[in-house]
């Protein structure tokens, strides 16, 4: 019975450590950005989700493309009608592991600069990808950044000969968790 | 028997550990997020209709649009081609859900405003909504030269419009919205024909490519109305450039406004008494969205 009893703990004491080593968001940002001479393009999104287990270095992220804002409302429509065909693509999606996740110290104040790599899927597309960030213990609370290029044309997404001018085919993406918090 | 128990906790809490082992996002996923469906249409007229489709906060569409006259007037007018009317138009969108608009058409010099609101967007996901709901509601005046001998009052050469849309866009290609008008004109150009009208109209689209779309417009008018007046029938092509678009079609319509094309449409589309016709949109934007 006591060694029942100490299973039984065991196995909540389990569950509980497991548990406690998961860190997730839904309030990251992704901002990406498009630099022509012709114009600048910028959109962002506040709603993205993200979840890291420093123990094992997983590292997830998932946006709702429709969730991008941009400044032109007509550009909004255009991304998603057009270039990342929303209704058939909805989401992007990162599954990837943070490198040597387990030597970062959760409670030590410190600017953890890390490799992250791993699948991005979006428009249909998955490619390997292999990107540095930084993730940021302060007091205890974790916040985590990267940025990147990707080519439009990796994931096939087409710009028509007639606004190429405007859009740079490499996109500059930017990674904001302002907060990761335990799950 | 207490060392099975035991292991096969032990297993349960290796189990559990590694179950997420799929996608740690699985399950966290927000299952209450609403989608709002967008571009059932790519402009905010089908052709000569109201879409379900807004102008968004602080947009300024400038729209040019042109209607020929009939291709059966064949090779002596060109097709039609030596003949045009038009209407120069400013929409704007006050918000993401009202937005105003102001025209003025050569046929019968003929102003015309009006306001569009749409009460309900189709939306997905957590709290989905099949269909999208909007009126509309116009007035229109006209300046021209009338024959009757004395001179018209305001009130003679003032129409009005109510319209509600109900549309849905079914796929990705394809939308469809059903907007049944009431046209009230307090002296009709014929004056036998009847000052209020009813019609119930259509309109779809299908999209061919990403930046092509053929457009389906058509009302059906009940009330009295002069011998030679038909059902007004568009049929176009919207093609869309960046900041514009292009509608293109045929249509037996001359009418750029809810009053003309209901009430004063004439021709057979079927034999020929179409007019090839454009109208361009342009949209701007003024201010920050927000």
């Amino acid at each position: 019975m006591k060694r029942l009893c100490m299973g039984l703990l065991m196995v909540l004491v389990c569950n509980a450590s497991f548990a406690q080593t998961k860190l997730f968001t839904k309030t990251g940002s992704i901002t990406f950005f498009s630099k022509t001479n012709v114009e600048n393009i910028t959109a962002k999104n506040n709603k993205v989700l993200s979840i890291w287990e420093p123990a094992s270095g997983k590292i997830e992220f998932s946006v709702l493309m429709k969730g991008f804002e941009f400044e032109k409302a007509l550009m909004q429509e255009h991304f998603n009608e057009n270039y990342v065909e929303s209704d058939k693509y909805p989401k992007a999606i990162f599954k990837g592991t943070v490198e040597n996740s387990n030597s970062i110290s959760l409670t030590i104040n410190k600017n953890n600069t890390v490799n992250v790599s791993g699948a991005l899927t979006m428009h249909g597309i998955t490619n390997q990808i292999n990107i540095p960030a930084t993730i940021t213990i302060n007091n205890a609370l974790v916040s985590a950044s990267a940025s990147f290029e990707v080519l439009l044309a990796d994931y096939k997404i087409k710009i028509p000969s007639l606004v190429a001018d405007n859009i740079n085919k490499k996109i500059k993406i930017s990674i904001n968790i302002p907060l990761y918090k335990s799950l | 028997m207490k060392k099975n128990l035991l292991l096969i906790l032990f297993a349960v809490c290796i189990y559990t550990a590694h179950a997420q082992d799929g996608s740690l996002l699985s399950g966290l996923e927000d299952s209450t997020v609403t989608e709002k469906v967008t571009g059932a249409f790519k402009s905010t007229r089908v052709i000569n209709a109201h879409s379900t489709e807004m102008l968004a906060k602080g947009n300024l569409d400038f729209r040019i649009l042109h209607r020929f006259g009939f291709v059966s007037d064949g090779a002596k007018t060109f097709f039609g081609l030596d003949a045009a009317t038009m209407r120069l138009a400013f929409d704007y969108g006050i918000s993401n859900n009202v937005m105003i608009g102001i025209g003025r058409s050569t046929f019968r010099k003929e102003i015309d405003f009006f306001a569009k609101a749409r009460i309900l967007q189709q939306a997905t996901g957590a709290k989905p909504m099949p269909f999208s709901l909007l009126v509309a509601g116009g007035y229109t005046i006209y300046t021209g030269e009338n024959s009757v001998l004395t001179k018209p009052t305001l009130t003679d050469r003032s129409a009005y419009y109510i319209q509600t849309i109900i549309g849905r866009k079914f796929n990705s290609k394809f939308s469809l919205q059903l907007s049944p008008i009431f046209v009230h004109t307090n002296t009709p150009f014929n004056l036998t024909d009847d000052q209020s009208i009813f019609a119930l109209g259509g309109g779809m689209r299908y999209k061919v490519s990403k930046r092509v779309a053929l457009t389906l417009d058509y009302h059906h008018p009940f009330g009295e109305l002069a011998d030679n007046s038909t059902d007004p029938l568009s049929l176009g092509v919207d093609i869309e450039t960046g900041g514009h678009v292009f509608q293109v079609h045929f249509s037996n319509a001359t009418g750029m406004n809810e009053r003309a094309y209901i009430t004063q449409t004439t021709g057979n589309f079927f034999k020929g008494d179409m007019r090839l016709g454009f109208n361009l949109s342009r949209m701007f934007k003024i201010g920050k969205r927000r």
